[in-house]
Parts: C-alpha cells; sequence; structure tokens
C-alpha cells in the first residue's frame, strides 16, 4: 500500500471525521493540494529510523503531580456562551 | 512625545520625568495611526489599565499576539470561530508581566491559530509592512512585527512561535525576535497550536528588549506540566560580555537555496564576529532536509486534536441550535474555520489514523529524534549556531497569491528545525537586500538564552 497517496473519497471521510463540511469544489482542491503535500513529504521514508525512539517532545518530559486540594478559582462559566438555559449549556439534539 | 528606548523611558517613569497618563494618551493615539495605516491590532484598546505595580516593567506599553489569553480583553488566535471569546483569566506570560507594571495596548493580529508564514490567513485584517505596504510582516506573529516596527514610542511584544513564528517576522521587520527553549516559558493560557512545539517569546527593537521581557516571563509554573524547573533570572546581565572566544557553527545546509544576496550578508555578518574575537567553524547537521515534513505532520497531528473542541457551544462564535449535534458543530466549524485551518485539521486527521498513524506520525517522531540529536552533537563542539533566519526577503502580497501551500510551507525550511528540538533562537537584522531586512539566526543548546544574547548584542551594538 502506498502510504503517500490520498484521494477524493479519501478526503471526504476524513473531513467528516474532522466535522467539517466541504463542497465538491474544496474536496477536488484539497485532494490536489494534498498530494502535492504527501508526495514532498514522503522524503521521510529516506530516513533509517529502525530502533529510534520516538520524541513527543524537545527534552524528555516528567510527570508533574500536584498536592490533591482544591484552588480556588473564581469565574462564570456560562459568561462565554449565547446557548444557555437556566444554569446550563444548551446544546444541539444528541436523538 | 519623543521617541526613547524602552531602558530610556524605564529610567525616566521611575525617576518621575514622565507623566503617564500624558504618556499613554499619545500611545493611544499613534496606535491608532499605525492601525489605519499597516492593520497590526485586532484588538486596540481605547482604555488602558493602570500598571499594576511599580516593578521591572513599570509603565511599558506592551502588545500580545491574539493566542494569548487576556482577561476581559477579547482572545481570538486570529480565528472567526473565537470571535467574541473574552476571557476570564490572563496568562501566566500576561499576569507575570502586569506583575512588573506593564500595560497591556492591544491584540495583534496573526494567522489563524498560528496556520501560516505571512499573517495573510487571519480573519481581522492583513498587517502590511511598514518598510514597503506592499510586503508582508511575516508570520504568523505579523502585527507584533507590524508594531514593533512602525511604533515610535518604547514598546514591547509578546509573541509566539510553533515552527519559526517569531523569527520570520522579526526577520522581514527588521526586528528581534526571541524563540525561548520549549518550556521556559509557561503555556498556561496561550491558545494550542501545537503542544509539544508552541513557545510564547517577545519581539522588540533591540536586543535589551527582549532579554529584559524574557526575564519577566520565564520560569516554572505550576499550571503547565510541560514547564521546566529553572530558577528565575535576570537575562540582562548577559549583555555586557563580548563574544571572545566564542565557537560558532556554520550549518552548511542553511545556505543551500538561500538567495545569494542573502547568503553574502550572512556571512559579513559572521565576519564581524570572528573580527570581534568569535572563531568559526562550518558544519554539518544532516537530517536538516528531513526536518520540514517532520514539522508539519507532527504540528498538524496535534493542530487538528487541538482544534477538536471548537464546537460552538461555549465560548466564541455561535449559530442557530438546528439539526443533531452532529450536523450542528459541523456546520459551525465549516463557518468558524478558515481555509489553512480546515487543510490542517484534514492533513493532521489522516496522519493520526488507523492504518496512516505509524508510516506518518510516529515516523515523524522518530526523524525529530534524529534532528534533535543532530543539535545536540553540534552544540558539544559549539556555542552558538549562525545562519541566514529566512531564504528570501519578504515577499509582496501579489507574490504570496501564487504560492502553493506546499511552497509557503517550504519557506519556514530554515526556521523549523530549531523549533522541532525546541533549542532557543534569536533573529536579528543583519544588514539589507533592496532596502529589505535580513534576519540573522543565531541558534543555541536548551537553555542555553545566554550565550545567543550575548552573541545578538555583541553583534547589534557596533
Amino acid at each position: 500500500m502506498d502510504y503517500w497517496k490520498i484521494d477524493k473519497e479519501l478526503v471526504k471521510r476524513v473531513a467528516d471525521n474532522s466535522r467539517l463540511k466541504l463542497t465538491d469544489e474544496e474536496i477536488a482542491k484539497f485532494t490536489k493540494q494534498l498530494s502535492d503535500i504527501l508526495s514532498t513529504f514522503k522524503k521521510l521514508d529516506e530516513v533509517n529510523t529502525k530502533d529510534v525512539k520516538p520524541s513527543f517532545h524537545p527534552q524528555e518530559m516528567k510527570n508533574v503531580l500536584r498536592d490533591d486540594k482544591a484552588e480556588e478559582w473564581e469565574w462564570e462559566p456560562l459568561a462565554n456562551t449565547k446557548h444557555k438555559e437556566n444554569k446550563y449549556f444548551k446544546g444541539p439534539k444528541i436523538v | 512625545m519623543k521617541d526613547i528606548s524602552v531602558k530610556q523611558f524605564l529610567q525616566d517613569v521611575k525617576s518621575g520625568n514622565i507623566d503617564l497618563n500624558d504618556f499613554f494618551s499619545g500611545v493611544i493615539e499613534k496606535c491608532e495611526v499605525i492601525q489605519e495605516k499597516y492593520d497590526a491590532f485586532i484588538t486596540l484598546l481605547e482604555k488602558l489599565q493602570a500598571p499594576r505595580s511599580k516593578g521591572k516593567l513599570y509603565g511599558l506599553p506592551l502588545s500580545v499576539k491574539d493566542n494569548i489569553c487576556t482577561k476581559n480583553i477579547q482572545t481570538t488566535a486570529g480565528s472567526k470561530i473565537l470571535e467574541g471569546y473574552i476571557p476570564p483569566f490572563d496568562a501566566t506570560a500576561i499576569d507575570r508581566t502586569r506583575n512588573e507594571g506593564a500595560v497591556i495596548i492591544g491584540k495583534t493580529v496573526m494567522d489563524e491559530f498560528g496556520f501560516g508564514t505571512f499573517s495573510v490567513n487571519s480573519t481581522y485584517g492583513i498587517p502590511k509592512n511598514p518598510l514597503d505596504l506592499d510586503r508582508t510582516c511575516g508570520g504568523s506573529s505579523g502585527g507584533a512585527s507590524c508594531l514593533t516596527s512602525a511604533a515610535d514610542f518604547p514598546h514591547v511584544a509578546l509573541a509566539e512561535s510553533t515552527g519559526g513564528s517569531i523569527s520570520c517576522p522579526a526577520a522581514f521587520t527588521g526586528t528581534v525576535g526571541l524563540t525561548p527553549t520549549y518550556g521556559l516559558v509557561s503555556r498556561w493560557g496561550l491558545i494550542d497550536y501545537a503542544n509539544s512545539l508552541d513557545k510564547i517569546g517577545c519581539i522588540g527593537k533591540n536586543v535589551y528588549d527582549i532579554a529584559l521581557l524574557l526575564s519577566a516571563i520565564a520560569g516554572n509554573d505550576s499550571h503547565d506540566s510541560t514547564s521546566l524547573s529553572v530558577p528565575k533570572q535576570d537575562y540582562t546581565k548577559y549583555l555586557t560580555k563580548d563574544v571572545k572566544g566564542m565557537k560558532i557553527g556554520i550549518p552548511k545546509e542553511y545556505f543551500e537555496g538561500v538567495n545569494e544576496n542573502i547568503s553574502k550578508i550572512i556571512w559579513a555578518a559572521i565576519k564581524k564576529l570572528e573580527d570581534e574575537g568569535a572563531t568559526y567553524k562550518e558544519v554539518s547537521l544532516p537530517h536538516t532536509q528531513y526536518a520540514l515534513p517532520s514539522y508539519y505532520i507532527i504540528a498538524v497531528s496535534e493542530a487538528s486534536t487541538n482544534l477538536a473542541k471548537y464546537a460552538g457551544m461555549r465560548y466564541g462564535l455561535h449559530m442557530a441550535l438546528q439539526g443533531n449535534f452532529d450536523e450542528y458543530f459541523s456546520t459551525v466549524r465549516s463557518n468558524g474555520f478558515g481555509e489553512e485551518a480546515k487543510r490542517r485539521i484534514i492533513l493532521g486527521t489522516f496522519a493520526r489514523m488507523a492504518g496512516y498513524r505509524d508510516a506518518y506520525y510516529l515516523k515523524a517522531l522518530k526523524v525529530r529524534t534524529k534532528v534533535i540529536e543532530d543539535f545536540k552533537k553540534t552544540f558539544k563542539k559549539f556555542d552558538v549556531l549562525a545562519a541566514p533566519t529566512m531564504p528570501v526577503v519578504a515577499p509582496r502580497f501579489d507574490e504570496i497569491e501564487k504560492l502553493s501551500p506546499i511552497e509557503v510551507y517550504m519557506m519556514d525550511i530554515l526556521t523549523v528545525a530549531p523549533n522541532l528540538a525546541g533549542i532557543p533562537m534569536i533573529s536579528v537584522p543583519a544588514g539589507e537586500v533592496n532596502g529589505l531586512p535580513i534576519g540573522l539566526h543565531l541558534m543555541g543548546d536548551h537553555l542555553e538564552e545566554k550565550k545567543i544574547l550575548q552573541v545578538s548584542h555583541a553583534f547589534t551594538k557596533t
């Protein structure tokens, strides 16, 4: 399988997964642009990464834990929403 | 109101020679003129808050890139999907500068979420280069560099870099940009682009200004688990030293494909440092050519997960609650994200998909290890690395329009490797080609800010 190939169906599927509605023109345009990008990125295959560890961060990070104590935090969670009712966020229909 | 240096201004305020009320009225007027001419701001404050203290930045005007949260001041990250978002808190970097007495004057324009190299991917205006209005200020911190270049009053800018978003705009506008070591400045309150790459940093008119701002914002923060345990320090103290005995490495890969006139200026800069007592030698960083694909795959993968939270529910863009949740979220996201954001979400989601993840995301992270190892090996022999910041001068907007997405990404070829490795870097003006500024890029090992500050200062003071 050639991992570096992308077609319209795949772009459409990924867009749906990402909750993006694309027009047919956008799908065609993105497919072309992403194909160009991937054909350049294919270069990564040249690097021998056998036994190389992935770097999730630039330097090794350690887990940081704090004491399990509540901190005071004054703010109004609903201040930035337009969709609210009583003291609740109001969302779209689930079913 | 005279244009004086930040250093002079802070002394004058402290000794009572400047009336801050008069000064701030003047600053607001000047910013309005700058905004009219160059479009540097997304939000320009009409009324400024009084300084919180008489600390080390007492009274100093501070502009803030719009992806850094500011309490009660709209913060959009340049995106329509965050239009109207008013953070209920200050980012740590904001809190620290305000604790030192800095005064926020406004929020600067950026590419949406940092997705760009020319600040043309913004919903809120495109900053124009004060040196040539037909040209870009660079990106993604284009508003910050625009304002710093245009301001004829003391000011410093808080900016942010993921893959070059401080160095590039600094180089294109003839300003000084510092990207600190990853983790030196807390990301608490920064709107994420890519968590393992984002760094808050500074843009200023000279090396002293950025060293001063870094001294205020650097240091451990318990709110950010990736924040390094480093004691606070005064970075301006490194600016008194010369470069005698400093070893400078010149990575040969960083001159490939670079405009010849730019290379000449960078070599002249290296000779100048040699005249001042430094020594230099060419070196090779063999994985440089792989840094660009590695960077972009990691950055878009992280971005696509970060952007999943924008759904028109709790803040930012809201639309009529129609359809089921899938339809509503898709409608809001399709309306709220710009084209480059959509492209990166799709590419990032693709790179993390079952069946593709190992070939893309994991491979990119392994190549990142090789890029980091190149730097680590080199810094065993050298104090700093010197190279051009950008391969070209600031392009014209009509040239930018013709570029395909991959051609735009290629512009970051010299800045992505150090950003991927999380090492500190400074771009300082080194000369001009046809009246347009060229940046010299100085890179140091992790937490060696002092060395790049020392060299930048020695280079720019004479």
